[in-house]
């Protein structure tokens, strides 16, 4: 099976991790990526702030790259550029003046050929848990795992599980063989970009997250946005700081975990790319071999 | 809900409604959405309180808050609404007004964030992480800040040096060039 990938900035840089996971754990599912030809940035939150319509018309530029390239799915791994576009998508189909305005503006038509799904859609719907369990060669030993989702099933036109209580990656983390742990955070809000803009909004808004999921016995967080872990993980010694705790949970993006449990080579999966490292972690829980 | 034509008290619901199809008036000021909003302690007026004020039409107070610039979109508030009111969606319709009214935003360095980012892209077609976070702190004056995060960022490969520029840049610029801040109904 060949899909389109559509893996947006920050997976080129600071999460590339995830971006090397995903990659990894797909090859083992026989799934492979590829990726939109010249894409751009889908204008993140800035865009959506400071303007209605670059914020439809840079995703709808990379819908048409993926149409060009007859690529039909696009995986985007990054819940803030799906959103994106998957909702350009949506808004084209439901408003044909809308499609018509974005195709002066981006001087080509998107014809609806091409859709944005989410990395928790497409395994969920696209490989699904059989195939997905099928791949496993190292069950997670009842790993402790908090799944955390932050705003992922709130953002606009996303549609993936309950709004307040996804199960989902909690599902993914059972199949293969970890144990998820059932607590009230994981639908609480990181603070997404204000970690650079107001940082100490994030330090209040991350701690009780990081309280709550240790207080539950979990030994190590799992998310599958590139912001969430980048709050949860790099400003735990910020809080330590500020708060007087002694935070040191790792977080990994969920393809990390599916990869190690498909017996992946730590390096491949960017294990290392980690602040904290999980590596003792796996180690004593036997997942690892000393 | 119907008003008279002639009223300008409704000027301000009128304007959200034919912007973003969101109607303030069905709001019962229950106070679900400030409840749930978790940057509600930072700011200044409260969600509810936005909605309620345009209501009453006020333009300028709603305009001024740093509420429209911390709201962070995690749409807690829309899902929760007992009224269906996606107040996520008239914060974002806010913002554009209070740029296009000249109002000095209750939170500058969001808008400069926000700007940069742009820039950014404008420039490559894609975001460059590590120029964008040494332009923000040197443009807001606080060049030191996050730089004991620097050495480990880089030490685990997480800032690339050199940022990618996309082929098609003239397309991005011609984009940009043609996007309005506010949806034209054409
Ligand atoms: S949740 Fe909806 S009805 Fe309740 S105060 Fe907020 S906007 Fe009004
Ligand atoms: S979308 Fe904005 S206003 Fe609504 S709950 Fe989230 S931060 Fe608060």
């Amino acid at each position: 099976m060949e899909i389109g990938y559509y893996p947006g900035c920050s997976l080129e840089s600071s999460a590339k991790e995830f971006d090397v996971s995903i990659r990894a754990c797909f090859t083992k599912l026989g799934v492979s990526l590829k990726e939109i030809p010249d894409w751009n940035c889908c204008g993140a939150s800035p865009a959506h702030y400071l303007n209605e319509e670059l914020a439809l018309s840079l995703p709808y530029r990379n819908l048409i790259k993926a149409e060009e390239a007859k690529l039909q799915k696009i995986l985007s791994p990054c819940p803030a550029c799906h959103s994106h576009l998957i909702h350009v998508y949506n808004e084209v189909i439901r408003d044909p003046g809308l499609n018509q305005r974005l195709k002066n503006i981006v001087g080509k038509e998107f014809k609806k050929n091409s859709v944005s799904k989410h990395l928790l859609d497409f395994i969920k719907e696209d490989i699904g848990m059989e195939r997905l369990k099928e791949s496993i060669t190292l069950p997670l030993k009842d790993l402790k795992v908090a799944c955390y989702y932050g705003c992922l099933t709130r953002l606009p036109d996303v549609n993936i599980d309950d709004i307040e209580n996804p199960m989902i990656m909690d599902k993914i983390i059972e199949a293969i063989g970890g144990e998820p742990i059932d607590w009230s955070y994981k639908t609480e809000c990181c603070g997404a970009s204000l970690s650079i803009t107001r940082t100490e909004i994030v330090l209040r808004l991350v701690k009780p997250i990081l309280e709550a999921a240790e207080e539950k016995g979990a030994e190590c967080i799992v998310v599958a946005c590139p912001l969430c872990q980048s709050n949860l993980e790099t400003r735990q010694g910020d809080i330590n700081k500020k708060y007087k705790t002694s935070f040191k949970i790792p977080v990994l993006y969920l393809s990390q975990l599916i990869g190690i449990s498909q017996g992946i080579n730590p390096a491949e999966l960017g294990l290392n790319r980690l602040i904290i490292n999980p590596t003792p972690l796996l180690l004593e829980k036997g997942i690892f071999e000393k | 809900m119907s008003y008279p034509s002639n009223s300008n008290i409704h000027l301000f619901r009128n304007e959200i409604l034919n912007l973003c199809k969101q109607d303030v008036a069905k709001c019962i000021q229950c106070g679900k959405c400030s409840a749930g909003c978790p940057i509600s302690p930072e700011m200044d007026i409260q969600p509810n309180q936005i909605i309620r004020l345009i209501q009453l039409n006020d333009r300028e107070g709603v305009l001024r808050s740093n509420t429209i610039w911390l709201c962070a979109s995690c749409e807690t508030c829309s899902v929760r609404c007992p009224e269906k009111i996606e107040i996520a969606t008239i914060m974002d319709i806010l913002r554009k007004l209070s740029l296009e009214a000249n109002i000095q935003a209750g939170e500058k360095n969001i808008v400069k964030f926000d700007q940069i980012f742009l820039d950014s892209i404008k420039k490559r077609g894609r975001v460059h992480e590590l120029g964008l976070v040494i332009r923000y702190n040197l443009t807001t004056g606080q060049p030191w800040k996050d730089v004991h995060l620097g050495p480990i960022m880089f030490m685990k490969g997480k800032f690339s040096l050199l940022g990618h520029r996309i082929k098609e840049l003239e397309r991005v610029k011609e984009i940009f060039r043609l996007s309005r801040r506010i949806k034209s109904q054409e």
